[in-house]
């Protein structure tokens, strides 16, 4: 199979947080156009491995390259004309408080768009149609529950058909169904829209579910991916251990 | 040395927030809905405050004044202190407490909720969303907040002058009059924007470098009241000594 070409390159990153070491020389790259799913244990860093793709944290070493550009000498200005072309899903969802559902979703088009108010309420209950919040947008971000939160987000982080969607766990503390209603939601609009897509998650079998790029995060280094198959067929013991959920194996859980 | 940290990291956020503006897109929308809160709704705090004082520094300064046949100085004692001194500070002070606070608390919430992330993210700066119109609005309502704790204050040391204590009315009147100059009230609301100014910078800037969930965010509110409030303590002595 060929290699389609990476869209995102994260290069030998290195990050520290005071004394706790991160990232230890982690590379990945994200092919356009697909969803690629990072997998990997809790609070070992996948959100960093985010923040990292859209400029909100800055490596120690080491380079992120978005397009072959290195995304670290740009400018205020620059970085972001370059955030326009991303959206995200925070874990939370971050919907601003202060604000209706509906103007959360409005929030990036007015910010960003020519749009008139006309066309910015069409675009607006389109994406809520789409996440299926159609009729919640004038409730406060308070009076929703985590799943609706989650599609709230997911609605303003696609406002402006981004090219590049990241997803920071888009299904985590969610009950099955909707867990497996956001995956689809997520498969759907890459399929639609034919974006790039960077889910985090530890919910493997979404992971299976959804990706078709999966890497696995251990020690702050990608110790293996590749297709779900590949993965899935992977005869690293870590990979093994972790996919099957067991907790004897050559990771320490305790 | 933290402490000299800190206050670099502050002016660093006053050069930015300088520099934003100057920049487009000026968000009135968003400075007018500071205004009203940092100044609307401090309008009763400050009318309370401002009557309570000029009632008591009359009070005050007519049992002193009093002894030795001055009681006609009370009310030009009485405005002068509130014009040059009293409106101004105590006015900040209450104002650090009611909206400095809420500033730290609301950016702080927004800190650990990733929501400031989210305006990065959306290639929007939290500093010129954020920060830029709670100062420019502290700045701006502070003087006026000051002129109605000055003007509610004589109000006060003249019913407790002139109706309690039996002070002449004309001669109340016109001591201040002839004592107060529109310059002395003038330095008064000049000293009432530079803390608006570090109220608000101050509550900003702990609301916004929050870390640690609730606590963290609860550790912001009091750190900001508690240096705003010594700061600007410290400012009133400095301006006063280079002013008067």
């Amino acid at each position: 199979m060929a290699q389609p070409e990476a869209i995102i390159e994260l290069r030998d990153i290195h990050k520290s947080f005071g004394a706790q070491k991160v990232l230890d020389g982690l590379s990945l790259l994200v092919p356009r156009g697909r969803i690629t799913v990072i997998i990997g244990r809790s609070g070992g860093g996948k959100s960093v491995i985010l923040k990292h793709m859209i400029g909100l944290i800055k490596p120690d070493r080491g380079q992120v390259l978005v397009d072959g550009q290195d995304i670290r000498p740009l400018d205020d200005r620059e970085i972001n004309q370059l955030r326009k072309r991303f959206g995200m899903l925070f874990q939370d969802a971050a919907l601003f408080d202060s604000m209706t559902v509906f103007e959360n979703v409005a929030f990036p088009l007015r910010e960003h768009s020519r749009f008139n108010e006309k066309k910015i309420r069409e675009v607006v209950e389109e994406k809520l149609g789409l996440v299926g919040l159609t009729g919640h947008g004038d409730k406060m971000p308070s009076q929703l529950s985590g799943g609706m939160r989650k599609r709230a987000g997911l609605a303003r982080a696609i406002a402006l058909e981004p090219e590049i969607i990241l997803f920071d766990e888009p299904t985590t503390g969610l009950d099955p169904l909707m867990t497996d209603a956001i995956n689809r939601l997520i498969k759907n609009t890459q399929a639609k829209l034919g974006i790039t897509a960077v889910v985090i998650s530890h919910d493997i079998q979404g992971a299976f579910q959804v990706a078709h790029q999966i890497a696995m995060l251990h020690q702050g280094r990608i110790i293996a991916s590749g297709s779900p198959e590949a993965i899935r067929d992977s005869d690293d013991a870590v990979v093994q251990q972790f996919i099957h959920g067991r907790a004897e194996g050559p990771i320490e859980v305790l | 040395m933290h402490g000299l940290e800190q206050a670099g990291e502050i002016l660093l956020l006053l050069v930015q927030t300088a520099l934003w503006l100057l920049r487009p897109p000026w968000r009135m929308r968003l400075v007018f809905k500071q205004m009203e809160f940092v100044g609307v709704k401090s309008l009763n705090v400050t009318i309370l405050t401002g009557a309570f004082t000029g009632g008591v520094f009359a009070l005050q300064t007519y049992h002193g004044f009093s002894l030795f046949g001055a009681e006609s100085l009370v009310g030009s004692t009485v405005a002068l202190a509130l014009a040059r001194e009293l409106g101004p500070v105590l006015t900040s002070l209450m104002v650090t407490g009611r909206a400095g606070s809420a500033m730290a608390a609301e950016l702080g919430t927004m800190r650990v909720t990733e929501q400031i992330d989210a305006l990065y993210v959306m290639a929007v700066n939290p500093v010129q969303y954020l920060v830029l119109p709670r100062v420019v609005a502290s700045v701006v309502m502070l003087p006026l907040l000051t002129i109605v704790a000055d003007f509610v204050g004589i109000m006060g040391g003249y019913v407790v002058g002139v109706h309690l204590l039996g002070i002449n009315a004309g001669i109340f009147v016109a001591k201040i009059i002839e004592y107060v100059d529109p310059e002395d009230i003038m330095q008064g609301l000049f000293k009432a924007a530079i803390f608006g100014l570090i109220l608000s910078l101050v509550g900003c800037f702990k609301g916004f470098y929050t870390y640690g969930g609730a606590e963290g965010v609860g550790r912001a509110t009091t750190e900001a009241v508690v240096l705003a409030s010594v700061t600007i303590l410290a400012a009133d002595y400095v301006l006063t000594a280079l002013m008067f």
